[in-house]
């Protein structure tokens, strides 16, 4: 059978699932503790290079999905995908979305009185390339209120899906924008403790910005790795021929 | 971290290589229907458009897959659904449900189960993705999955890993589907792990039209048991 070389558990930077600041975790967040289990072959695989099939061919430019140019701050956004212990992660998609420049989301279930963008939808994918290389194009999302507390207002931000090698590694998350003072108010980014917090908070790069065209964000992601220290076997390197 | 006033520091952020490490997960929020649930990512062996909310934006602004065609798929083929809970047992309308299994044989379509000898079947990737609907109800076609190995080379009784995302969730919650008729789960090493008064909530049963039903209680009298994994 397959030797299981377990990934890393999370680490120090993961939010708790409930944060009572953010009042829809307290109704549905566990009270049980979560069982520990060792990792099988369940936990260690995962769908790989069949992105076409599952979420469908890449869609990169969501500045291009519609007759028209999308209202807002051109930005492109780029980075690497890497595990924890600093290796690429070649060959895995990222799904994202956004709401529109104005903070305004597509959905009809957004009933936030900011204007819609036709030429704007603000979904997209992309895959890394071999060295973890990803990017896309996209505008700035505008800061929207939300019902959370009294005067809510969610920071600007992309939301982010990853799935990984293996169904340990899955990962959503938001890329936030620096110097928003809103993120220090929003009790989402706050379920995660300081300074980890700070891990989503992308970099503006002049050289990733292109003259006359666009504002240019860095940002890597970085999911579980592999175990530091392989797990005790008794089929050591020097007996393989046995 | 220091301020100076005159010249100040640039704040921590992602590219900063002291605080590297496993990126925070997030919440998927209320709106990621037009983003992640695609038409018949609930469809593992058919081509319906299963596990979509299309109606919940703009037909212009589907920009996911559409029910890509599928290969010859062996094994039986099973419904499985089921209503997301919260604490006050009112259904959950905006979570998403992610699946992960092997084939009927027991072989994960992964480069990490190189297992020459337990075949893969063509058609069948063993992953998938449905939006719940406005009653909290989830549901997926896929095929009944053979047994895998685990832990000190026994083998787990046949299981489907389910994650699970929603607005409220600030992470994802791991669980597992077992199938009430399956002899093997007595001796699975996993649900050996969990109390055994909870070990139910870990149980698929045969429910209306023949389906396999999940429910998923995220707090609570009869709380699903999750994993860390």
């Amino acid at each position: 059978m397959s030797l299981i070389l377990p990934y890393a558990r999370e680490d120090a930077g993961q939010p708790p699932s409930l944060h009572p600041g953010y009042a829809s975790t307290v109704a549905r967040s566990p009270r049980q503790p979560l069982v520990e289990i060792p990792h099988t072959l369940t936990e260690t695989t995962g769908p790989a290079g069949c992105w076409d099939s599952l979420m469908g061919g890449a869609l990169a430019d969501l500045t291009t999905q519609h007759k028209g140019t999308p209202q807002g701050q051109r930005i492109i956004v780029s980075g690497r995908v890497l595990d924890e212990n600093g290796r690429p992660v070649p060959n895995t998609v990222m799904e994202i979305w956004q709401a529109n420049a104005a903070g305004r989301y597509i959905h009809k279930k957004d009933q936030w009185d900011a204007p819609l963008d036709p030429n704007f939808t603000g979904a997209g994918r992309v895959v890394t390339d071999a060295e973890g290389r990803y990017r896309y194009v996209t505008v700035r999302p505008g800061a929207y209120p939300w019902g959370n507390h009294h005067n809510a207002w969610r920071p600007s931000h992309i939301h982010l899906s990853l799935l990984g090698p293996a169904f340990a590694t899955r990962l959503v998350t938001q890329m936030y924008f620096p110097d928003d003072p809103l993120i220090e108010i929003d009790p989402i980014a706050n379920a995660v403790p300081t300074p980890f917090r700070q891990r989503m908070v992308s970099r503006f790069d002049l050289a990733t910005t292109q003259p006359n065209w666009a504002l240019g964000y860095l940002f890597d992601v970085v999911l579980r790795g592999r175990e530091a220290t392989p797990p005790d076997t008794e089929h050591g390197e020097d007996d393989h021929d046995d | 971290m220091t301020t100076d006033p005159v010249n100040p520091a640039p704040r921590l952020d992602n590219q900063d290589p002291a605080l590297f490490g496993q990126t925070p997960s997030q919440t998927v929020g209320p709106f990621f229907h037009y983003g992640l649930p695609w038409k018949g990512g609930a469809d593992l062996v058919g081509q319906s458009d299963m596990g979509a909310r299309p109606e919940l934006f703009p037909e212009e602004h589907y920009v996911l897959n559409r029910s890509p065609p599928r290969g010859a798929v062996g094994g039986e083929t099973i419904v499985l659904e089921g209503v997301v809970y919260d604490a006050e047992g009112k259904p959950v309308p905006d979570a998403m449900i992610e699946i992960w299994q092997a084939n009927a044989a027991g072989r994960y379509a992964s480069p990490d189960d190189d297992r020459p000898d337990v075949p893969l079947d063509e058609g069948f990737i063993g992953f998938g993705r449905a939006a719940t609907d406005e009653n909290g109800l989830y549901r997926f076609r896929t095929v009944r999955p053979g047994p895998v190995p685990g832990p000190g080379n026994r083998l787990q009784a046949p299981h489907i890993a389910v994650g699970v995302f929603g607005r409220g969730l600030i992470k994802r919650l791991a669980t597992r589907i077992y199938f009430e008729d399956a002899a093997e789960n007595d001796a699975d090493p996993i649900l050996a792990l969990v109390p055994a008064e909870r070990r139910d909530t870990l149980v698929a049963r045969k429910g209306r039209n023949d389906a396999w039903r999940f429910d998923i209680i995220l707090q609570g009298e009869r709380e699903t048991v999750f994993f860390d994994v």
